[in-house]
């Protein structure tokens, strides 16, 4: 059910290239990553609104899987932020998270996906300066890559 | 190679005769040549058709998880290693387990005898120290094991058996010169776009039969990802893009499992390099973490785990 919501909200056509904006998708941890994005709402931070938050209770709760179906269905980039380490209000699910990431991050770039359009980054709920701009960060490396055309899926 | 047939078949003989085991898994000639096939031996008047021979290619760690039987199973390095692997996540344990280990000098790939063949059917293949001679129509050919072995039994380091209750014949000589990754260095070397060209390619010819997950001793899972509906986490068609995502996912979900016994690859009917992928996840794990699968029962599958120190360069600064 929330998975297909997540779906409507990607898969919309693609406009020209010409005025192509990147859509991206980020994962943020409840505890820390989604409220540093919220502190730099309240603290009116401007940053590029090609970023779409979905709100996961924890880092490890990343499936290589929700990745891909990401680049799969429309997003051009993915991030992924939780807790710093140490400080994850599950003990140990970012430390978790961090091995599965490093492992599916060596494995897109061997299979010839871009470096870039998918990052993992580490926020805190005191960071919303650092939410600010490393979404500018990531929008910018998305924008220099162009439209996502590897792992897309082209119907019919 | 017949000495280790008869050596399997006394100790299956023992075994059921003391009762202390209700099933034995091993191998018996299959049906047509260069071929042997499993086989489940429960009293001793079967045990006779238990044999041994360089066509043991099959994983039969495949049959072992959630058992409840007592098993004796003929194992070879790369066997008892998976073995090894599901006695950690709890797939069945040591106590029901009575391991044949078998020393192994690597298995022979009948699909490249097939191709030198050029069409000519083997009628007959017979076992010969170091060969195998080959009779059919028209057909008398003398070949050399070793040219013909299986990519996985190439790049293998460990040919002896890790545990066992009972070892037939001698240990094997280890080949610590081979460079088991060559292949996924040489793959890594290549621009980003001849990898994807490369990948795309491969991963193209997937009909989506599902041979290499049920073929592998580490999917046992009760209801695979790709089987689901609700949800269906990814579509069930040939499309590129869906089966470049299993294949991805599947050589994930076996991270710092696979032993690299190359079931998924000899199972493939299209011919897919499997190994490209699973490999590179064997060499990720080893370099990363410092992990090698199925080498020790103590320690911790590696993505249960952490160390608060793990590397994180990959990470946003």
């Amino acid at each position: 059910m929330e998975l297909n919501i997540m779906e409507n909200q990607i898969q919309q056509p693609r406009e020209k290239v010409d005025e192509w904006e990147p859509k991206i998708i980020a994962f943020l941890c409840n505890w820390c990553s989604y409220a540093g994005a919220d502190l730099a709402g309240v603290s009116r931070l401007q940053y590029p609104p090609n970023t779409r938050i979905i709100r996961v209770p924890c880092s490890g709760r990343i499936s290589p899987l929700l990745i891909l179906r990401c680049l799969q269905h429309g997003a051009d980039g993915v991030l992924v932020s939780g807790c710093h380490p140490g400080d994850c209000h599950y003990i140990s699910g970012n430390y978790v998270a961090r091995r599965k990431f490093a492992i599916l991050n060596n494995f897109l770039e061997y299979l010839g996906i871009e470096k870039g359009r998918v990052q993992f980054a580490w926020i805190s709920a005191a960071e919303g300066k650092r939410f600010a701009e490393l979404v500018q960060k990531v929008t910018e490396d998305v924008r220099t890559l162009g439209p996502a055309t590897r792992l897309v899926r082209k119907q019919g | 190679m017949l000495n280790t047939s008869v050596a399997i078949r006394d100790i299956a003989k023992k075994l059921l005769d003391e009762k202390r085991v209700d099933l034995i898994i091993g191998f018996e000639k299959g049906s047509v040549p260069l071929r042997s096939t499993p086989c489940f031996v429960r009293s001793t008047s079967e045990a006779d058709r238990l044999i041994w021979n360089v066509n043991c290619e099959n994983n039969l760690a495949k049959y072992l998880p959630k058992t409840k039987e007592r098993v004796a199973i003929v194992a070879k390095g790369c066997d008892v290693r998976s073995i090894i692997g599901l006695i950690k996540e709890n797939q069945v344990t040591r106590e029901q387990v009575f391991i044949i280990g078998i020393p192994c000098k690597g298995m022979i790939d009948r699909r490249k005898i097939e191709a030198k063949l050029d069409g000519k059917e083997i009628i007959e293949a017979e076992e010969k120290d170091d060969t195998i001679i080959l009779t059919g129509n028209n057909l008398r050919e003398i070949i050399k094991k070793e040219e013909f072995l299986h990519n996985s039994c190439k790049t293998c380091t460990h040919r002896n058996p890790v545990i066992y209750d009972v070892l037939i014949g001698d240990k094997v000589v280890e080949d610590q010169a081979v460079d088991e990754y060559r292949e996924v260095k040489e793959f890594e070397a290549q621009s980003h776009d001849e990898r994807w060209r490369s990948f795309s390619d491969e991963v193209s010819k997937c009909i989506r039969c599902y041979a290499c997950r049920n073929a592998c001793p580490f999917c046992y899972c009760q209801e695979c990802f790709v089987d689901s509906s609700q949800p269906q986490w990814i579509g069930k068609t040939t499309n590129l893009s869906d089966t470049a995502i299993f294949h991805i996912v599947r050589a994930f979900h076996i991270a710092g499992r696979c032993v690299d016994c190359g079931s998924c690859d000899r199972a493939c009917p299209m011919g897919i390099d499997l190994r490209r992928l699973t490999k590179k996840m064997e060499m990720d794990v080893k370099d990363l973490f410092h992990y090698e699968a199925g080498i020790s029962l103590e320690d911790m599958p590696p993505l249960a785990t952490f160390n608060p120190d793990d590397p994180q360069e990959f990470m946003m600064v």
